[in-house]
């Protein structure tokens, strides 16, 4: 455990990459071995199941500590992290433990099943013989939220570097369905066990933004354009009989979208499709409000069905008759795909994404203006002889997207940020006019710089009206441009919609708050994307 | 009537009929310490700690009308007894402790109840009204023992030499600095900021015992600066001279560094929960220590330390102040020192 933590001070004391790869590899070649795959599971975000509620911890924390219930919420709201303000609010421990990561892993499982006050006498034990930081990590491996900044692209690259091993395999290997405590460190690294489970998916190839005009890359003719779906990118894999959707997040989705359960029987053996999950109606993509419906449900009845229809639409192979085909150029991946697509018997459920055809930028330029007509997000550009690669590579495959919709609003709401912003008023609610009223339409936490958020820190803090605990209400001044990709209509909200990905797109010290935008302009853009 | 009022001016004493730590200016400013935000220039008089002065003297011109008291003296001011406690907060810090007609208040400015090496340690004084900060009043803020800290530095600076980085400690050039200066003395040479070595000089003038450090000029080989440890200011944490040096290290001395979130937010290599204000647990103690009947909180955590002093049955008030900002405030002064 203090080798652990150890490697979590480091991780967080430095900004840069190059010093975290040096801490993950350090540690990967010291530390107990049984703790090793337990680190990998968690830092690639395999939970497991919670023992102890959260509503639990805190109840036990705050007895312990003897601070009033309204007081620990403070300290909460300060700090940003309930693992953490446990760890700092509770009493010095009296005495120390010497018990490893893995078995404190193991200890906390084994409490599953058993009462209350058993779990309580445990924890309670375990938080006095833990320092501050040690503390911490404890109350994290509860929670199994193990945010640290480590991608698993930097993960799979330390431990590729500490065992000599490509990092493409690595990826691979830890990539899918293991357990830590059923697996070595050696055993992980090497795949032993990649090539028994049929579910394997690929890393996804995935793309950068493209900040300039495509006239600064090469010839048109070198590129293939798509259109850039906005729904969940998934991989869609079968092997021997059995089907498998994956979700970008590493999710097997399978489950949920059975509409797609045809390609278990449509698709050849050692087929892997790399595609898009989208809402689709007669062969067409609808808004992404409507696949929302069914995103992250674990049951779907029959009106989800029929009123969020999913389709698949597919624009690249990985694996074809067994073979891996990502050493391949995008243009003969995307031969073999339309013979795939070609053979299935239901076309318009999994569908293969058109390619664009363009001759000059010019005219793709102009094409790409018409991306919000069939629900997409712009045009996807990939040169037509790359190769599939694992994460984000510079220069082979580039999102042109169209610009974000922008509203101007009023800030009538600050509150205290939390994470690296729990000092400052960092969060804020914003709102449009409709007639005499203000009515919140977003909330942001991100798009301004470090300067701007102290200069509308202090404003908050000189011009708060009201306070309601961690909330201050602001003078209604100050106008923020905010930028969405979305909108959907929503009975949760006051307003009745609600708008996605809204963030901070300009600070409009030029606007007066009697010019912001009015609620009827928004429901007139709801209107014109359903 | 009351012994002071909190006014837009600052903290008044009209029997007496002065200012303490008054933030416009005023006749006379009895003055609890030398940080910017507790004392401004363009005050006709000021009372301090003897300690203080040459503060004052460096930051605010040498031609100010200065009067200095030691710990434990008395002086009347228009038949109020004013007398000067240590605060502990940095060199020359101090409570104002007012008496009149046998009503007591004491204004403790800035304090922290454990011994820093450096700065006289807090005293606590029995009053009737006492008047605290809340720079760290939630239960958050416990700090560990100075020695362990001071431990943990020395170890981070030790590896960094082996890493060939150069230790830079980011620290308030007047306080913080110089119980760095103390404490880590000995093993390795420690360079100054100008801002921290013009302290310095005036501290050894006024015969405080501080140990030597090295100014740092243009003159000076930046390879040398690896070999001992660095102070600078936050102002300048993260200006030209900071990236002009090879693989720096910088890591934060303030309590604020209690927290990861602050630590990420300062973007620091390495952060260290240093404080010059008390903690949560001193904070308590330092106000059951008064038996005062009330307490004013002032800048800080106000709101929440206000209630929870009124909720453990200690009558407590919110008030508004200009104190607190101790780091932009310090800020400004470089820039007119600069």
């Amino acid at each position: 455990m203090k080798r652990f933590t150890e490697l979590i001070q480091q991780l967080e004391m430095s900004n840069k990459t190059n010093d975290k790869i040096a801490a993950l590899v350090d540690y990967f070649s010291t530390a107990d071995e049984q703790d090793k795959p337990f680190v990998i599971a968690m830092f690639t975000g395999k939970k497991p199941r919670r023992p102890v509620t959260t509503a639990l911890i805190k109840e036990w924390a705050i007895e312990l500590s003897a601070v009033p219930a309204w007081l620990f919420a403070e300290s909460y709201h300060s700090v940003g992290d309930l693992s953490e303000t446990i760890a700092l609010v509770l009493p010095p421990a009296t005495y120390t433990s010497d018990r490893k990561l893995h078995e404190w892993i193991n200890e906390l499982a084994a409490l599953n099943g058993k009462d209350d006050a058993a779990k309580k006498e445990y924890i309670l034990k375990a938080w006095d013989s833990l320092d501050t930081q040690e503390r911490f990590i404890f109350n994290k491996l509860i929670s199994g939220n193990f945010r640290i900044g480590v991608s698993n692209k930097m993960l799979v690259n330390a431990i590729s570097k500490q065992s000599n091993t490509e990092s493409n395999k690595i990826m691979h290997s830890i990539m899918g369905k293991w357990k830590p405590e059923e697996i070595t460190y050696q055993e992980l690294i090497a795949g032993a066990h990649v090539n028994t489970d049929n579910s394997w998916p690929y890393p996804f190839c995935l793309a950068y933004a493209l900040e300039n005009e495509p006239a600064s890359l090469s010839e048109p003719a070198a590129w293939q354009a798509e259109w850039k779906w906005d729904g969940i990118r998934g991989q869609i894999v079968k092997r021997n009989g059995e089907l498998f959707i994956w979700s970008r997040g590493e999710e097997l989705v399978t489950d949920q979208f059975p509409e797609l359960h045809f390609l278990q029987e449509d698709l050849p053996d050692g087929t892997v499709l790399d595609g898009e999950i989208l809402s689709v109606k007669d062969g067409n993509v609808q808004a992404f409000s409507i696949l929302q419906q069914r995103l992250n449900r674990k049951t779907i009845n029959k009106s989800q069905l029929n009123d969020a229809p999913i389709g698949f639409f597919t624009y690249d192979l990985l694996e074809y008759q067994g073979r891996d085909l990502r050493g391949e150029t995008m243009a003969e991946r995307r031969r073999l795909l339309e013979e795939i697509m070609s053979g299935l018997r239901n076309k318009d459920v999994a569908i293969l994404s058109p390619v664009i055809t363009f001759s000059d930028w010019d005219e793709l330029a102009e094409i790409r203006k018409g991306s919000r007509e069939n629900n997409s997000e712009g045009i996807m550009l990939k040169k037509l002889d790359s190769l599939y690669h694992s994460g984000r590579k510079r220069g082979d495959w580039w999102k042109w997207k169209i610009n974000p919709y922008t509203v101007d609003t009023v800030m009538i709401y600050a509150q205290k940020g939390s994470g690296r912003r729990a000092n400052f008023f960092t969060d804020y609610t914003f709102a449009v006019r409709d007639g005499e009223q203000l009515i919140t339409v977003a909330k942001a936490y991100s798009g301004l710089t470090d300067k701007e958020i102290k200069e509308v820190d202090s404003f908050v803090k000189k011009n708060a009206i009201e306070k309601f605990g961690p909330v201050r209400t602001v003078k209604p001044e100050l106008v923020f441009e905010i930028a969405f990709e979305g909108i959907a209509e929503s009975k949760r909200h006051k307003a009745g919609l609600a708008l996605r990905f809204p963030r901070i797109a300009r600070w409009r010290k030029d606007k007066k708050a009697a010019e912001i935008n009015t609620l009827d302009d928004l429901r007139q853009l709801l209107a014109s994307t359903l | 009537m009351a012994l002071i009022t909190f006014t837009n001016k600052g903290i008044y004493c009209k029997q007496g009929d002065f200012y303490i730590d008054p933030w416009r200016p005023v006749d006379l400013a009895v003055t609890t310490h030398g940080h910017a935000d507790h004392v401004k220039w363009g005050n006709k008089a000021y009372l301090c700690h003897e300690l203080t002065k040459p503060i004052l003297n460096q930051r605010l011109g040498a031609d100010l009308n200065i009067q200095t008291l030691p710990y434990n003296e008395e002086l009347s001011i228009n038949g109020v007894k004013v007398s000067l406690f240590p605060a502990g907060h940095v060199i020359g810090s101090s409570q104002i402790r007012l008496e009149y007609k046998g009503e007591i208040c004491v204004i403790s400015g800035d304090y922290k109840v454990e011994y820093d090496g450096i700065s006289t340690e807090f005293e606590p004084v029995k009053c009737h009204t006492f008047v605290s900060e809340s720079t760290f009043g939630l239960p958050i803020y416990k700090w560990l023992p100075q020695d362990i800290v001071f431990q943990q530095i020395r170890d981070w600076v030790s590896d960094n030499h082996d890493k060939l980085k150069t230790s830079v400690l980011v620290a308030y050039s007047l306080g913080k600095a110089q119980r760095l200066i103390k404490n880590l003395a000995g093993d390795v040479p420690i360079y100054v900021h100008n801002s921290i070595a013009n302290l310095n000089e005036g501290f050894i003038r006024a015969g405080v015992d501080l140990p030597e450090t090295i100014r740092i000029t243009p003159e000076l080989k930046k390879e040398e600066l690896q070999k001992g440890i660095v102070i600078v200011p936050p102002a300048l944490a993260d200006g030209k001279w900071m990236k002009s040096l090879q693989s720096a290290a910088t890591g934060v001395c303030s309590g604020w560094m209690q927290v990861r979130a602050s630590r990420r937010w300062r973007s620091a290599d390495a952060g260290f929960a240093l404080s010059d204000h008390a903690d949560w647990p001193g904070l308590l103690s330092a106000i059951k220590a008064t038996e005062a009947e009330k307490v004013f909180v002032t800048h800080g955590f106000v709101s929440t330390f206000s209630k929870y002093l009124n909720e453990i049955g200690i009558a407590s008030e919110e008030v508004v102040t200009r104190y607190g900002n101790e780091e932009e405030e310090e800020k400004e002064i470089l820039t007119k020192e600069a």
